[in-house]
């Protein structure tokens, strides 16, 4: 049974008085202790989706259908206090900038203290005490006199990291990493990423992570969803999907990705167009505009997302055609 | 070797030291230090700090009891002769008799404590106002902010005259309040309009994603990262309560008390009526009011400077 079912998951904003379809139905699952991977561009609506998930979207102005699926408990369903209770205890969240995730004006030490308080009833010391350990274990030297500094005092790396120990704190089930390294400089990305590995490994914590950067996926995730305008185009294996790529989008992302092993001089490939470039949904492949294997099948009525080799899914009437990896 | 290696040597002990200190310097301690460093803020300061030592020591600081009529000034007391300077009274006479000097130190007493009071009362319901507009958004925020928006719209003075008007006998307590209220609506406004943006911050969805109650959410996270604004906000208010006190004892709506002390009164009362007698009995409590205000408002200045998180190091 997987620990998160999302089915069906759409989220419709007002924008301008009119309708703005964000999530489009989107349905994936996570086992316990797996990675799964949402990529897109910018506006595709990976965050929304998992801000929906946590219920933190504001009330006014969204309409959230669907079903979340969390321990067969759906959480859209759930009453805000209910919510409450397993948000920071049964799931676990990261953002993507470290500065602005943490409260300016409180030392770090009672940040972190501030969720084992109202989740775990501990009380201030011993909450400290658990603090302390906490950002000792995801890698902050001399946590002690870290528990009394404040955010600013922090690097960027060892910001993240105290972000990735509050989440971590209550030893959820599930994390929900959203950009994390987005906001910091490529070595610091590469032990926060490692370090989210070991953590993600070493207690069994099933992990989604949001991200646009394909480097990130491949080094993290065992399924990989890639979303485009809402929804989920290709989902596959991260294995199959780096090596195989069925989708033209996924396609035209992996093409675009400079790589050691090629040579050198020619040009980068390119995807036509803007994310702005598109046509509804309803009306066909919302990517068509800018697909270099358009056929006139593509436009007309929507694409299903049909099941794919290996548990995967795709969302195509001309797909890329690739042998199957060994 | 030189000089100039010895001096850079002791600049980066002096550095290593500072970052070895570590430990936490919270927001405030470091604006508290940065506001040592800002001549505005210690100009401003050491007025207040004056005339505060003032205030509080007033029956020792004073050469008389302010409210006794002394013979050896009401001898020769007319309406077209007050006496000016003498050994034992170096400010001369007020127009009853009186040490002018020691009504002027006991003014100092009346009319801080008259700012004072007003400003914290103001700022206490204020934020309370601001506060549960900002952080309860919906109707509840739309009747608060209509309703200063409506005081508002009144000339704040205006508005003072209204409510002291409105009981029925004036003290000094009906002008404390009344300034007080004028003063409401501004903290409510501006403490609503940083937690509104306190509550779309990333911070506080942070901590709304870690579960933590509503009420901790606006108590820990969202009302001190909204304070900064208030605070300086209170130290120029200080400055205007005092004028608006001043004002309504000038107007003659303060406490009727003829023995009271307070700057306000004095210049509006004796200082108007005897300026061509004696126009010291005018200008020095203009000049004493002037002089907080001042202080109060150099103050706030360098607060504002001091707790803007761009000059944060």
């Amino acid at each position: 049974m997987p620990l998160l079912d999302v089915r069906d998951l759409s989220v419709v904003f007002q924008r301008d008085n009119k309708p703005f379809t964000a999530v489009d139905g989107v349905s994936f699952t996570v086992e316990p202790g797996q990675a799964v991977g949402l990529v897109g561009e910018s506006g595709c609506g990976k965050s929304v989706t998992s801000l929906a998930i946590m219920g933190l979207l504001p009330r006014r102005g969204n309409k959230v259908t669907g079903e979340v699926l969390f321990d067969d408990t759906d959480l859209l369903k759930l009453r805000p206090q209910e919510l409450r209770d397993r948000r920071g205890r049964d799931i676990g969240m990261i953002f993507q900038d470290p500065l602005s995730s943490l409260n300016p004006v409180i030392p770090l030490g009672l940040q972190v203290a501030e969720v084992l308080e109202r989740h775990q009833g501990k009380k201030r010391q011993e909450a400290l005490r658990e603090a302390r350990k906490l950002l000792d274990a995801v890698g902050i030297p001399d946590p002690t006199r870290r528990l009394k500094e404040f955010p600013h005092q922090l690097s960027g790396g060892m910001r993240q990291r105290a972000l990735i120990a509050i989440a971590l704190a209550c030893k959820p089930r599930l994390l929900i990493a959203d950009e994390p390294t987005t906001a910091l400089d490529v070595t610091i990305q590469a032990q926060i990423l490692t370090l989210l590995k070991e953590l993600v490994e070493g207690s069994g914590t099933a992990l989604i992570m949001i991200t646009h950067d394909l480097g990130v996926v491949a080094g993290l995730c065992d399924t990989v969803n890639v979303l485009y305008a809402g929804k989920v185009v290709e989902r596959a294996a991260r294995h199959d999907l780096f090596g195989a790529p069925r989708h033209p989008y996924t396609h035209g992302l992996l093409q675009s990705v400079p790589r050691l092993d090629v040579e050198r001089g020619g040009r980068l490939h390119q995807i036509r167009g803007s994310v702005n470039d598109n046509i509804p949904w309803s009306e066909g492949c919302a990517f068509a505009p800018r697909c270099d294997r358009v056929i006139d099948a593509c436009i007309g009525e929507t694409v299903p997302l049909e099941p794919a080799f290996r548990g995967g899914a795709l969302r195509c009437t001309n797909p890329v055609p690739q042998e199957v990896p060994a | 070797m030189s000089q100039l290696a010895e001096h850079k040597r002791r600049r980066i002990d002096e550095l290593t030291a500072r970052t070895a200190e570590g430990g936490g310097v919270s927001l405030f301690r470091d604006a508290g230090r940065r506001l040592l460093r800002n001549p505005t803020a210690i100009v401003g300061a050491t007025i207040i700090l004056l005339f505060l030592v003032i205030a509080i020591f007033a029956p020792l600081v004073a050469p008389h009891d302010p409210v006794q009529r002394f013979p050896e000034l009401t001898k020769d007391l007319t309406v077209d002769n007050i006496p000016g300077p003498t050994a034992g009274h170096p400010f001369g006479s007020d127009p009853l008799g009186r040490d002018f000097m020691s009504r002027m130190i006991y003014g100092a007493r009346q009319t801080m404590f008259v700012g004072v009071l007003a400003t914290l009362i103001g700022l206490l319901f204020g934020v309370l106002f601001g506060a549960v507009a900002g952080a309860a958004g919906g109707w509840i925020d739309v009747v608060i902010m209509r309703f200063t928006d409506v005081m508002l719209a009144l000339p704040s003075l205006l508005l003072a005259i209204t409510l002291v008007a409105l009981a029925r006998q004036s003290t000094q307590w009906t002008v404390i309040v009344a300034v007080a209220i004028v003063n409401v609506p501004i903290f409510a406004r501006l403490l609503r309009g940083s937690m509104l943006a306190q509550r779309e911050s990333d911070h506080v969805l942070a901590a709304r994603a870690l579960g933590v109650k509503r009420r901790d959410i606006v108590t820990r996270h969202m009302l001190p990262n909204s304070l900064t604004a208030v605070i300086v906000q209170a130290t120029l208010t200080f400055a205007v309560a005092i004028l608006d006190a001043a004002a309504l004892s000038f107007l003659g709506l303060g406490d009727p008390d003829i023995n009271r002390a307070e700057w306000g009164l004095m210049l509006g009362v004796d200082g108007v009526r005897y300026f061509e007698v004696r126009p010291e009995l005018a200008y020095f409590p203009a000049l004493a009011i002037i002089l907080v205000a001042l202080g109060f408002t150099l103050l706030g200045e360098g607060m504002r400077e001091a707790l803007d998180p761009k000059n944060r190091r």
